[in-house]
């Protein structure tokens, strides 16, 4: 393994190089057309933003099968040591810019922000898509700091994005406060624990951990170190206990954004999480299975957090009437599944992390998709609206329920294949009942992706006649197509998923 | 010299009062003051161990970006309280109770 300078890293940092270029040729863009009629001003910051969105996208598909080919060992530590170049993070680099392309699209003929000009927003919206892709691929303690930060005050902004609006406002203000403080508690962890072990690189933090007279003397320290980066991690993540904020700005968010949020940094949260626990805090034993480095046990913590994390999403979204609120329950409780895979200290726990995520962002995507339809016609994201929309728009009812049935995992849906995979993970590692606790979730998660089938196919009370048809955007229709494939068809997918996880676990080992 | 330990013990009193007057204060320009204490408790951290553990700068330029990062944070946040405030005439948290569930 090399460890390259900042010069001849940049060939490896061509995605996001096309990025931050094009983030700020949209942002001349949107200047030079100020006075310009709204749709051609659109149609300028939309298309230079979508053309280099698809070049990155190429450009990190390019990557991905390159160095996916014969000679799989090339992992690379960028910029001295800052960066990791490796099968984890190129398979999140794809992910990442597929995700900001479908929210792209999402805010252009969305009501809530049919009113404002978007174009700060695509900026932001690019902004964040870079910093996630640094926030998975750090393995230096100042580096995830940075990455994470930049992801959080740009979606601070894209969050209150709708200034005349008070809920927007008011989602930012709770998101930023609570945002500063998670991340200063986690910075004040990563102080100590450079502290500790003299290093910000994690995996000379994991070496230094590895020595026995800090792993006599660190116990309590590291368990502090832990439970405090923990909470800045865990805020991106929203797991338990740092999820407060995200039922309130998931409801006050426009919902291209609260789509984006659910998806884009949770994600990167994960990722996170596992660089800083497997990169810096265990050791591969060669035969697919990790132990743990120092003298805490961080696997109990993890379950912990996943069981409650699962069991409190779950259980709140029960009692939920406006449906964002309840997909941000929702998404705390996915987040609990997610972390189930990290809990097995396996590499087929990094494996179903994975193959979740990928299965998450299309089904989560698509509910969010399906709830800016109904919002664009009806203007209300209570359930209570839902009534009647069987009549209204059968296609659309259909479509939502596929969604619903691979978030719940029912088996014909890729949402069941997600869930195989995290629940095999824990069970291969001996945590059955942990499996268990996991199954028992999804059948409280079933009542409430049920309950709101249920209600669509109820009849309308309100005044809309039956008869009026749910206007779908040709657009949207589209994207519903795209979104819609993969959740049905993921079966099929199984062997493939199988194949790209299995390149795509490989973390960046520096021995 | 002063010792390490001083400097820690700041650190982690800052740190404390940080978290105390983000849980207790009810003005959101006064939780925004609380954040910029648990963020600079972290610096001093950092270049305390950076000049008594290490003795590299590695500590030291990451309390600099630390700053830089905590006055973009700031400023962000003021530009937030400022469009609240626009629409509810205040500044209190309370102010800010509309969503709930």
């Amino acid at each position: 393994m090399d460890r390259l300078d900042a010069v001849s890293s940049l060939k490896y940092f061509v995605p996001e190089l096309v990025l931050v270029l094009t983030l700020m040729g949209v942002l001349v863009c949107d200047l030079i057309s100020k006075n310009r009629a709204t749709w051609e001003r659109r149609l300028v910051i939309v298309l230079p933003s979508l053309f280099g969105l698809l070049v990155a996208l190429f450009f990190s598909v390019f990557i991905y099968f390159s160095q996916k080919g014969p000679d799989p060992s090339d992992a690379q530590a960028l910029f001295s040591n800052m960066v990791a170049f490796d099968g984890f993070g190129s398979l999140l680099r794809i992910l990442f810019i597929f995700t900001a392309i479908i929210i792209l699209l999402f805010t252009i003929e969305s009501r809530e922000l049919r009113s404002v000009h978007h174009g700060e927003l695509l900026v932001l919206l690019l902004t964040v898509t870079v910093a996630l892709i640094w926030m998975a691929n750090s393995i230096n303690l100042l580096m995830i700091y940075l990455a994470l930060e930049t992801v959080s005050v740009a979606s601070y902004i894209m969050v209150g994005y709708l200034k005349t609006d008070r809920l927007s406002n008011e989602a930012s203000l709770k998101y930023i406060l609570f945002g500063a403080v998670s991340t200063g508690t986690m910075l004040f962890g990563l102080s100590l624990l450079y502290g500790l072990t003299g290093s910000l690189d994690l995996y000379e933090i994991r070496a230094a951990l590895t020595s026995e007279q800090v792993v006599a003397s660190s116990g309590p320290a590291l368990m502090v170190i832990i439970v405090l980066v923990l909470a800045g991690i865990g805020f991106k993540m929203a797991t338990v206990p740092s999820h407060f904020w995200c039922p309130d700005v998931y409801s006050g968010a426009p919902t291209p954004v609260t789509a984006f949020l659910s998806v884009g940094p949770k994600v990167a949260g994960f990722a996170v999480l596992v660089r800083f626990f497997y990169g810096g805090m265990a050791l591969s034993t060669g035969e697919q299975t990790w132990t743990m480095v120092g003298s805490v046990d961080w696997q109990t913590i993890l379950m912990g957090i996943s069981i409650i994390t699962m069991t409190l999403g779950n259980i709140a979204a029960l009692l939920q009437t406006n449906l964002k609120r309840l997909f941000a329950y929702s998404s705390i409780a996915h987040a609990g599944y997610i972390m189930m895979g990290a809990v097995a200290l396996s590499d087929r726990g990094i494996k179903a992390m994975l193959a979740y995520v990928i299965v998450y962002l299309f089904m989560n995507l698509g509910a969010f998709l399906v709830i800016i339809v109904v919002h664009n016609s009806t203007g209300s994201f209570d359930i209570k609206d839902y009534a009647g929309i069987w009549r209204r728009s059968p296609i659309l009812t259909i479509v939502m329920g596929i969604f619903l049935f691979s978030l719940m995992g029912i088996p014909p849906f890729a949402g069941f294949l997600a869930k195989w995979y995290v629940f095999a993970a824990v069970i291969r590692a001996g945590l059955v009942w942990l499996a268990v606790i996991g199954v028992l979730n999804s059948a409280i998660g079933a009542f409430y992706y049920v309950k709101i089938l249920k209600t669509m196919f109820m009849e309308g009370s309100d005044t809309a006649e039956p008869s009026s048809k749910l206007e779908l955007h040709p657009l949207y229709a589209v994207l519903l197509f795209v979104l819609v494939v993969p959740n049905i068809i993921g079966l099929l997918l199984w062997g493939y998923l199988d194949r790209v996880t299995e390149y795509s676990h490989k973390l960046l080992d520096v021995m | 010299m002063i010792p390490l330990e001083y400097y820690l013990v700041v650190a982690s009193a800052l740190f404390s009062l940080g978290l105390y007057g983000m849980l207790t204060r009810k003005n959101a320009v006064n939780v925004l003051m609380a954040i910029e204490l648990i963020f600079n408790s972290a610096n001093i951290n950092l270049v305390a161990f950076s000049r008594f553990v290490t003795g590299d700068t590695e500590g030291q330029v990451f309390a600099l970006l630390v700053i830089a990062i905590a006055a973009c944070e700031a400023a962000v946040a003021l530009a937030i309280v400022m469009s609240l405030y626009r629409i509810t005439k205040g500044v209190s948290l309370e102010d800010a109770s509309v969503l709930k569930g």
